[in-house]
């Protein structure tokens, strides 16, 4: 079986955001970038079933910048046996290469690579759209198991366990599926030195979104990016007496 | 301009987040139909006909509707697509599953969890963890949104008399099934519209301790919130998660205790009323935006709290 992985090229989830005084997104020079964290769980889980003998390939994308490729190498460290970038100078937050578009080329790799399983990311926490494994899996025509916390595979059949609103959701969906990732799925590991030197030495193909036919011009127009609304935080009360005294008869709240 | 709403429902009633969704519509303006997809779903068909400002409800009742599988509903909602402006579902797990999918077969680029309506074409939507507000003009034909229902007024849940037409399923796609679905019943409100939410990070240190999080719960009437970190330590269950990549309220009133307040637990709670903070640790960023914090240890203040309320 192999397994497709598609990862995005994000800024690192410590790193606070400033909006740009400009309004038109916000500041991510000289920010640390990272792997999307759900795709990076993504990554972990197809590295075990090949582990555990039940894959025999596993491929990590990105559509991205250039640097992107540091992102595939984290991977390949993790143990993606190559990587494949769809390069692009387009930005790939707001107001860039868009989820839709993000499906369609991922669905162009798909019919070339004919993987059996796709493996990916629930949300990138940049934009936060939630959107990519839905789309990609109506373009194909394939079952989705969004939000997985369980996987499990049997032939045919792709068992999930699914965090819902309201509890868990077990589904059995049939092969080839999209599986997108929750945070509970699995731990990724912490990738060893020599792993990391071993991932300097795999396959890593780039190519242009042009070759796969698709175009990155954005749907939605961004007209502004702008702070939240600041919250004057900061009192504080010295005893829960106070506390209470103040939710009742200045916040009037109990 | 006429407008689709997905309602989330369990067959028999209506979610209360499809009031909120019903709320944004009611801005964006325009005729409002509810799409009711389910099996044996007449209770949630009849209760969706009496909300306020909704002139039509399209029932679709089918065994295969009967589960919400986005492979079964997406081809639905995409048929119906031709004939509406725009396409809101809630930004719950519910929304977040189908609509995207639906959105791919129409070729439309979605916006997700909207918090503001400009106009019929422009939206708000929090990005970045809601460390940033992007304002973005769709325009594609219909526009599909799911829509944070914290952000928007539910509408009356009565009221409406709309009228009940039947439309046809697209048939069992044959590609998922529903094998199960544990639910963990509670008597408590509902998380995402309870007006007092009492949260325990993993300073509350362990399941047993919980106890004390859901017994002052339990004196507010209040829902009980998560860190992901409490979460993850299996103190309680995964829907309890408040945050970026969890559950958004904005509640009256939301305690948070024995949570550092790390940017992702922040994005799914800060627009509350009021914010309470209980934490050890004079410094924890929780208390930049907590009205009333209060450094103490949480196994004296919260019992101490409890009693005296
Ligand atoms: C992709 C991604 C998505 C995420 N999504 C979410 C999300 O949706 N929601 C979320 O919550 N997190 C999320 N996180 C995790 C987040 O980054 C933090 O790790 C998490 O919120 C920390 O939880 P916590 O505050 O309970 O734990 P900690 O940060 O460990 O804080 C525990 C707090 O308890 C206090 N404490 C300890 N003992 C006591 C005591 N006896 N009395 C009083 N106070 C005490 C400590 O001082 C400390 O401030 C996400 C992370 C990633 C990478
Ligand atoms: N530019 C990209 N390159 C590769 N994978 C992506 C890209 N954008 C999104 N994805 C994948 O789609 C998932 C969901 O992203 P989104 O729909 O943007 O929230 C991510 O977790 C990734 O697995």
């Amino acid at each position: 079986m192999k397994i497709l992985v598609p990862i995005k090229r994000v800024v690192d989830y410590n790193v606070k955001v400033r909006v740009k005084a400009d309004g038109t997104g916000v500041e991510l020079a000289n920010v640390k970038m990272s792997v999307n964290p759900f795709d990076e769980i993504a990554i972990e889980e197809a590295v075990r079933l090949k582990e555990a003998g039940k894959a025999t390939e596993v491929i990590a994308v990105s559509i991205g910048p250039e640097k992107a490729q540091e992102q595939l190498r984290t991977a390949m460290a993790i143990g993606a046996d190559r990587g494949i970038l769809v390069k692009t100078d387009s930005p790939i937050d707001l107001g860039g290469v868009e989820p839709l578009a993000v499906a369609k080329t991922l669905k162009a790799l798909i019919e070339n690579e004919k993987p059996d399983l796709v493996i990916m990311g629930k949300q990138s926490i940049d934009d936060d759209s939630n959107q990519t494994g839905q789309m990609l899996s109506a373009l194909l025509g394939w079952s989705q198991g969004t939000f997985i916390s369980e996987l499990e595979i049997d032939g045919n059949n792709v068992k999930v366990t699914r965090e819902v609103d309201g509890g868990l959701e077990t589904l059995s969906l049939k092969a080839p599926a999209i599986i997108t990732t929750d945070l509970r799925l699995n731990e990724p590991r912490f990738a060893k030195l020599p792993d990391i030197m071993k991932a300097k030495k795999k396959q890593l193909d780039i190519i242009e979104p042009a070759e796969l036919g698709v175009d990155y011009t954005p749907r939605l127009e961004v007209v502004k990016v702008s702070e939240p609304p600041v919250r004057q935080g900061g009192g504080k009360v010295a005893s829960v007496d106070e506390l209470i005294d103040k939710l009742k008869n200045e916040a009037k709240v109990i | 301009m006429s407008i689709l709403i997905i309602a989330e429902h369990d067959n028999s009633g209506i979610a209360a987040a499809t009031l909120n969704t019903v709320g944004a519509a009611t801005q964006i303006g325009g005729d409002i139909h509810v799409l009711v997809a389910g099996n044996d779903c007449a209770g949630a068909a009849n209760a969706a006909a009496q909300i306020e400002g909704v002139s039509k409800v399209l029932k679709a009742d089918a065994a295969e509707l009967g589960h919400s599988l986005a492979e079964n509903i997406a081809p639905l909602i995409a048929e119906l697509g031709g004939s509406y402006s725009h396409i809101l579902s809630p930004s719950s797990t519910y929304g977040k599953n189908i609509l995207p999918r639906a959105a791919a077969l129409l070729d439309v680029q979605q916006i997700s969890d909207i918090s503001a309506v400009i106009d019929a074409d422009t939206f708000e939507r929090p990005v970045y963890a809601g460390n940033a507000i992007a304002t973005v003009k769709s325009n594609d034909s219909v526009k599909l949104i799911t829509v944070r229902g914290t952000n928007f007024d539910a509408v009356a849940a009565e009221g409406g008399s709309a009228a009940i037409e039947d439309i046809a399923s697209k048939g069992d796609q044959g590609l998922s099934s529903f094998v199960d679905l544990a639910v963990i019943e509670s008597d408590r409100p509902e998380l995402t519209s309870a007006s007092i939410v009492v949260s325990g990070g993993r300073g509350v240190g362990s399941k047993e301790d919980f106890a004390i999080i859901e017994k002052l719960a339990d004196k507010l009437g209040a829902a009980v919130g998560a860190s992901r970190a409490a979460v993850d330590a299996g103190y309680v269950p995964n829907d309890y998660q408040v945050g970026q990549t969890g559950k958004v309220v904005a509640p009256n009133l939301y305690i948070a205790v024995g949570i550092s307040g790390a940017i992702q637990h922040l994005a799914g709670m800060k627009d509350s009323k009021v914010i309470v903070a209980i934490n050890k640790d004079e410094d924890a960023p929780i208390f930049e935006v907590a009205d009333y914090g209060l450094v103490a240890d949480l196994f004296d203040a919260v019992p101490e709290l409890e009693g005296k309320l």
